[in-house]
C-alpha cells in the first residue's frame, strides 16, 4: 500500500471516500474549503453524492436527513461553521443517528483568523449544542492519522448512532505529507432496517420509522437521556485512546497536549532530553472520552513535579488535566492562540520556568 | 340504485384522534395528502417530514417513514434524503412559521436548487403551537399576542406572498396556492397537491403547494367565523391558482 | 345498492363545518357532549341525506363516514 503525498484537507476527504462514505454535504470555509474542491471532482468519479449548501446550518441538517434515512454522510466545516452546525449536531445525537464531523479549528471567537488554532476544545467535548448529549471526539496530530480516524469514523457513529467529530486544525487541513489509506479500516455499513426512513417497502415492513426528538413527556424524556448516558458510559469504558511519550524514565514534568501542538512537544521534550533534562508527555488521541486514568497514574510517578497542558487556545483541556490529575500535583497551561504556534523553544522555556519556581 | 359516494379514511392516515383545536383545517389537508399518497401508491417508500409547530405532530398520524425538522429546516432534511436516496418520495409539511420565518433560507435555496420534493406548506397567518403570536404572513392591522394592537406594515412590513416569492426563482417548479375552507376549494387543493406530488414522481421539478388554513383558536373566532374572515380577508391577499408550472418555466 | 353515512361522536370535536356545509341541512349539533366534552354533529333528518359526502370532505377529523351496504330490500 503505497504513500501519496497529499494535502490534509484531500487525504480527509479521499479517507471517507475509502470507508465507503461517499455522501458528501458541506460549505466553504477557510481553512478547509480544498475537502469541498476535491470532493466536488472526486465524488462524481465514485458515484457519489456531492452538494454545497446555502449555510452551514442547512448542511447539518442535510446531514441528519440523509443519515436518518440510513445512509452514510459526512461533512467538514472550520470552527464558526461548527458553531452553526451545532444545533443540528444536537439534533443528530438526539436522534441517534451516525454521522461524521469533521472540524478543522481556526482562530477564535467570533470570526477571528483563519490560522490554525485549538480554540473549540470546549465546543467539541462539552457540548457546542443544547442538551445533554456528547461527542465522541478524535483529535488526529498528522495527515496519516487524520486519514485513519476519518476512516474509524463512520463505523464508530454506527457502532454508537451518534456523531462522531474529528477535531483537527489549520495546519493538519492545509500541510501536505505522506498518506496511505488502510483497507481493513474500511468496514461496511450496518444494517438500520429497525430505525432509519428508508421507505417501508424497501425494508417489507408494515411498520412505519420515525426518527425524532420530540418528547413532551418529562419522564419519557428523561428515559431517552438516560439511554443516551449509557452510551456515553460505554464509549468511556472502550473508546479511550492515548500515546504516551517518554513515560517510562524518571521525569520532572509531564505535558499533556493534543493534535499538532503535541509535535511541537515532542521536539521540544527531545532538546530538553538531550540536555540532560527529562520530561514526558500524554498524548490524548480522543479528547471525548478523555483518557483522564492514564493522565493521573502519569501524573503520580514519584519523579514527577508538575503537569503542563500546553495548547493552541487560552487554556481548555487544561480543566480536564486538573480533573484527571485530582490535586496531586500543580496542573498548568501554557498556550498561544490566534493561529500563533507556540515553537519548540517557547515551550522549553515553560518548563524551565515551572522547574524554576 | 341509490346514488351517493362512500368516504373513508385513507390508508396512509391512521385511525387516531388528532390534537388539533376544533375546526382547525390542518385535519383536512393532511387527509388530502394522505389520499393522493395512497392514490398514488406510493406510501411504502414515502418520507414525511415534519415541522415544529402545530404539525409537529404530523409524524403521529400519517402511515409512512417520518422525520422531525428541527425549526425551518425541512427542506434540508429533505434535500438529504433525495440526493442519497432519490427513489424515496419527500414531502415536507410545514407551517407559515416554519417556512416563511426561520426556514426561509432553506426553502428559498431548495427551490432554487430544483430539489425533487413536495413542499405542503400551510398558511394560517399566525403561530398556532407557540400560542398565536404574528407571522411572516400575518395580515396588517390583525391582532396576534405579539401584535396586540394589529400588524403595522410601517413597523415590520407587509405579509409574504411565499408562492409569488418562490415562483419568482428562474429554476423549474410547481408552485400553487389553494385553500380547504370549503368543498369546493378542497377539491382544487387536492388536485393541486396531486400535481405536485406526480411531477416528484415523474422525478421532474420542486413543487410547494401554499394552503392558506385556519387557526379559529388563536384567531378567536369559531371555525366557521373563522372560514368567512379567511375568505373575505385572506383570499383576497392570498389568490388562489396555479402560480407557475415548469412547462410554463420551460417554454420562456 | 344503499349507503350507510356514520358519524364518530368520540372523535368528532363539535366544529361545526360539516353541519354548514351540508346541501340539505341534514346535520345537526347534538345537545349531549361526548366524553371530550364536544357536542359532536349528528344526522338530525337522515332521510334528507343523498350521500353527496360534502360533509365527510369538509370534517378536519375524518369522523364521517359513509359505506355501501346491502340494499335492505334486496336482503
Amino acid at each position: 500500500m503505497g504513500k501519496i503525498l497529499m494535502k490534509g484537507n484531500e487525504a480527509i476527504g479521499e479517507a471517507a471516500i475509502r470507508a465507503g462514505c461517499t455522501n458528501y454535504f458541506a460549505y466553504p470555509i477557510t481553512p478547509q474549503s480544498e475537502v469541498a474542491e476535491y470532493l466536488a471532482r472526486r465524488l462524481p468519479e465514485v458515484g457519489g453524492v456531492f452538494l454545497q449548501g446555502e449555510s452551514e446550518v442547512a448542511v447539518s441538517y442535510m446531514i441528519f436527513g440523509a443519515s436518518a434515512c440510513g445512509e452514510r454522510v459526512f461533512t467538514t466545516s472550520s470552527s464558526p461553521g461548527i458553531s452553526l452546525m451545532s444545533e443540528g449536531i444536537s439534533y443528530i445525537a438526539a436522534a441517534q443517528c451516525p454521522a461524521v464531523f469533521v472540524n478543522i479549528m481556526r482562530g477564535g471567537p467570533g470570526l477571528g483568523g483563519i490560522l490554525p488554532s485549538q480554540g473549540d476544545y470546549f465546543q467539541a467535548t462539552k457540548g457546542g449544542g443544547h442538551g445533554d448529549y456528547r461527542l465522541l471526539v478524535l483529535a488526529p496530530a498528522s495527515v496519516q492519522e487524520a486519514a485513519e480516524m476519518v476512516m474509524q469514523a463512520f463505523s464508530l457513529a454506527e457502532k454508537y448512532r451518534n456523531p462522531v467529530m474529528i477535531l483537527g486544525d489549520g495546519l493538519i487541513g492545509q500541510m501536505m505529507e505522506p498518506v496511505a489509506f488502510p483497507e481493513h479500516l474500511a468496514t461496511p455499513p450496518v444494517n438500520k432496517d429497525d430505525w432509519a426512513t428508508n421507505g417501508m417497502a424497501n425494508r417489507g415492513s408494515q411498520r412505519p420509522n420515525l426518527v425524532k426528538t420530540l418528547y413532551l413527556d418529562p419522564e419519557q424524556l428523561n428515559a431517552h437521556n438516560l439511554t443516551l448516558r449509557a452510551k456515553y458510559q460505554r464509549m468511556r469504558q472502550e473508546e479511550v485512546r492515548f500515546e504516551p511519550y517518554n513515560t517510562e524514565v524518571d521525569y520532572q514534568v509531564l505535558i499533556v497536549s493534543f493534535g499538532t501542538m503535541s509535535r511541537v512537544c515532542r521536539t521540544a521534550i527531545d532538546n530538553l532530553k538531550a540536555q540532560g533534562r527529562e520530561v514526558a508527555m500524554i498524548r490524548p488521541q480522543t479528547l471525548f472520552p478523555y483518557p483522564e486514568a492514564a493522565v493521573r497514574e502519569a501524573a503520580a510517578k514519584a519523579s514527577c513535579r508538575v503537569v503542563l497542558s500546553v495548547e493552541m487556545n487560552m487554556g481548555q483541556m487544561v480543566e480536564d488535566v486538573e480533573r484527571s490529575v485530582r490535586g496531586q500535583r500543580p496542573v498548568e497551561w501554557f498556550g498561544k492562540c490566534g493561529g500563533e504556534v507556540p515553537t519548540p523553544e517557547e515551550v522549553m522555556e515553560a518548563v524551565r520556568g515551572l522547574l524554576a519556581r | 340504485m341509490a346514488k351517493g359516494k362512500t368516504f373513508k379514511r385513507p390508508e396512509a392516515l391512521r385511525d387516531c384522534p388528532t390534537h388539533y383545536c376544533p375546526g382547525c383545517t390542518h385535519g383536512v389537508i393532511h387527509r388530502l395528502v394522505a389520499e393522493v399518497i395512497d392514490e398514488l401508491g406510493v406510501r411504502g417508500r414515502t418520507v414525511g417530514i415534519a415541522p415544529v409547530g402545530c404539525a409537529v405532530l404530523a409524524y403521529n398520524y400519517f402511515n409512512c417513514d417520518f422525520q422531525e425538522a428541527a425549526h425551518g429546516r425541512a427542506p434540508a432534511m429533505a434535500t438529504g434524503i433525495k440526493r442519497v436516496r432519490p427513489d424515496l418520495m419527500v414531502f415536507t409539511y410545514q407551517g407559515d412559521g416554519d417556512l416563511a420565518s426561520i426556514g426561509m433560507g432553506e426553502i428559498v435555496h431548495a427551490a432554487n436548487r430544483g430539489e425533487k420534493f413536495t413542499t405542503i406548506f400551510v398558511n394560517n397567518a399566525i403561530y398556532g403551537m407557540t400560542g398565536g403570536q404574528m407571522a411572516p404572513t400575518t395580515m396588517p392591522g390583525q391582532r396576534t399576542s405579539t401584535s396586540p394592537f394589529g400588524r403595522d406594515a410601517a413597523q415590520v412590513g407587509m405579509p409574504i406572498r411565499v408562492a409569488e416569492l418562490l415562483a419568482s426563482l428562474q429554476t423549474p417548479a410547481y408552485i400553487a396556492r389553494q385553500t380547504v375552507i370549503k368543498p369546493k376549494y378542497i377539491a382544487r387543493a387536492r388536485k393541486a397537491i396531486h400535481k405536485a406530488f406526480s411531477y416528484q414522481l415523474a422525478n421532474r421539478c420542486f413543487s410547494l403547494v401554499e394552503i392558506v388554513s385556519t387557526c379559529p383558536t388563536n384567531w378567536g373566532m369559531t371555525p366557521l367565523d373563522a372560514v368567512e374572515w379567511t375568505e373575505k380577508t385572506l383570499l383576497a391577499y392570498y389568490p388562489p391558482g396555479e402560480i407557475k408550472t415548469p412547462e410554463a418555466a420551460e417554454e420562456r | 345498492m344503499a349507503y350507510l353515512h356514520t358519524i364518530d361522536r368520540e372523535r368528532c370535536k363539535g366544529c361545526g363545518l360539516c353541519v354548514a356545509v351540508c346541501p340539505k341541512d341534514v346535520l345537526e349539533l347534538d345537545r349531549e357532549a361526548n366524553t371530550k366534552g364536544y357536542f359532536p354533529a349528528h344526522q338530525a333528518r337522515p332521510q334528507d341525506c343523498i350521500f353527496c359526502a360534502m360533509c365527510g370532505v369538509m370534517c378536519p377529523d375524518v369522523a364521517i363516514r359513509i359505506e355501501e351496504v346491502q340494499d335492505e330490500s334486496a336482503a
